[in-house]
């Protein structure tokens, strides 16, 4: 790929990833909101979290792993746990690679 | 939460997500040197895309020798979903001049979102310090792809530092201090269960986008159902 080709690729990318961060929140600003609407932006948060957490425990390598040897699943125990308790993203995210990193250790 | 200073609010605000995207970004540095992107590349992607899974992928794609038309339809419809969060943000963003959208929106990601999500709705919708929280973000992108490009061929595993538990590890937190009562967690388990039923029906693509709409409808109508009919929920 030329230069001139990939930093044109890089501009269409930008205009296809910035559009749809924009374009709503610029369009829907200050307008009054139908209320199942409302209702269903409040749910947007939760429910995309989740679709894109359950493919990233479960998805290794382009292949379902759901087995008992699913380190990313058992690792989201004790983070879970520790979201749950500590209300912290940090807190959550150390122990999770420390699991992680721990397991891969004594398995190896 | 006790008092904080102007910066030292935005900077524990940002804390988490900056330990998530340091190694990511270092993944995607290492990726893009190996698929033979010069520093340059490199650094441009992470300047003017700013979002990870589709420059993660792009760089595969690049390594595969697709054409350049195919990766940005690739990257349209893989940040499809950043419509859905932007409206999602919007209704707290009524005082905030167009500008500050602008800039804000530039920076909008799965991490930033989840974390402006959390925030806004305990009102603390300051543009002031939500864009400098996002520009911190997208740095500590920068820094990661640079230290990347940097480690380039010399790094082949990224495995014993489970750096790639980062982002999971993320999204668990994200997820479980969203949730704050019986309906959301319908919610998350529709929209978790049908991003993976659909993703191994093959709709790989579409999957996190089609359960979001699903999961976030399904939401809706409780709220809305309950609203109409109060005494049932005194009941249960």
């Amino acid at each position: 790929m030329s230069d001139l080709i990939f930093y044109l690729m890089i501009g269409g990318m930008m205009l296809v990833t910035y559009l749809p961060r924009l374009l709503p929140a610029w369009l829907l600003q200050g307008r009054t909101i139908h209320p199942f609407l409302a209702a269903w932006l409040k749910y947007v948060p939760v429910a995309v979290l989740s679709a894109l957490l359950l493919p990233s425990l479960l998805v290794m390598d382009g292949r379902f792993n759901l087995v008992w040897n699913n380190l990313y699943l058992w690792a989201a125990l004790p983070a879970a746990l520790v979201a749950l308790k500590t209300h912290s993203m940090f807190a959550t995210v150390l122990v999770g690679m420390a699991v992680v990193a721990l397991a891969r250790l004594l398995l190896a | 939460m006790e008092k904080q200073t102007y910066s030292g609010r935005i900077f524990t605000t940002a804390l988490p997500v900056v330990l998530g995207y340091l190694p990511i970004g270092f993944a995607y540095g290492v990726l893009a040197a190996n698929a033979g992107l010069t520093l340059m590349q490199t650094m441009a992607m992470s300047v003017f895309v700013f979002a990870g899974s589709s420059q993660l992928i792009a760089v595969g794609m690049i390594s595969q020798g697709i054409n350049p038309i195919s990766i940005v339809l690739t990257t349209l419809i893989v940040n499809l979903r950043h419509l859905l969060m932007s409206a999602a943000l919007s209704p707290h963003m009524k005082e905030w001049k167009k500008i500050e959208i602008a800039g804000f929106c530039f920076e909008l990601t799965d991490e930033t979102f989840a974390v402006h999500s959390l925030r806004f709705r305990k009102g603390e919708t300051s543009p002031r310090i939500a864009i400098p929280i996002n520009i911190i973000c997208q740095i500590a992108w920068l820094i990661g792809s640079l230290l990347g490009v940097l480690a380039g061929g010399d790094i082949t595993d990224v495995e014993p530092f489970a750096l790639d538990y980062a982002l999971p590890a993320m999204f668990i937190a994200l997820l479980l201090l969203q949730i704050q009562n019986r309906k959301q967690v319908w919610v998350a388990l529709l929209g978790g269960a049908l991003s993976l039923g659909l993703w191994a029906a093959g709709i790989t693509q579409w999957n996190v986008i089609l359960a979001t709409v699903a999961a976030a409808t399904l939401g809706a109508v409780l709220e809305t159902r309950v609203k109409e009919a109060p005494l049932k929920e005194v009941k249960s």
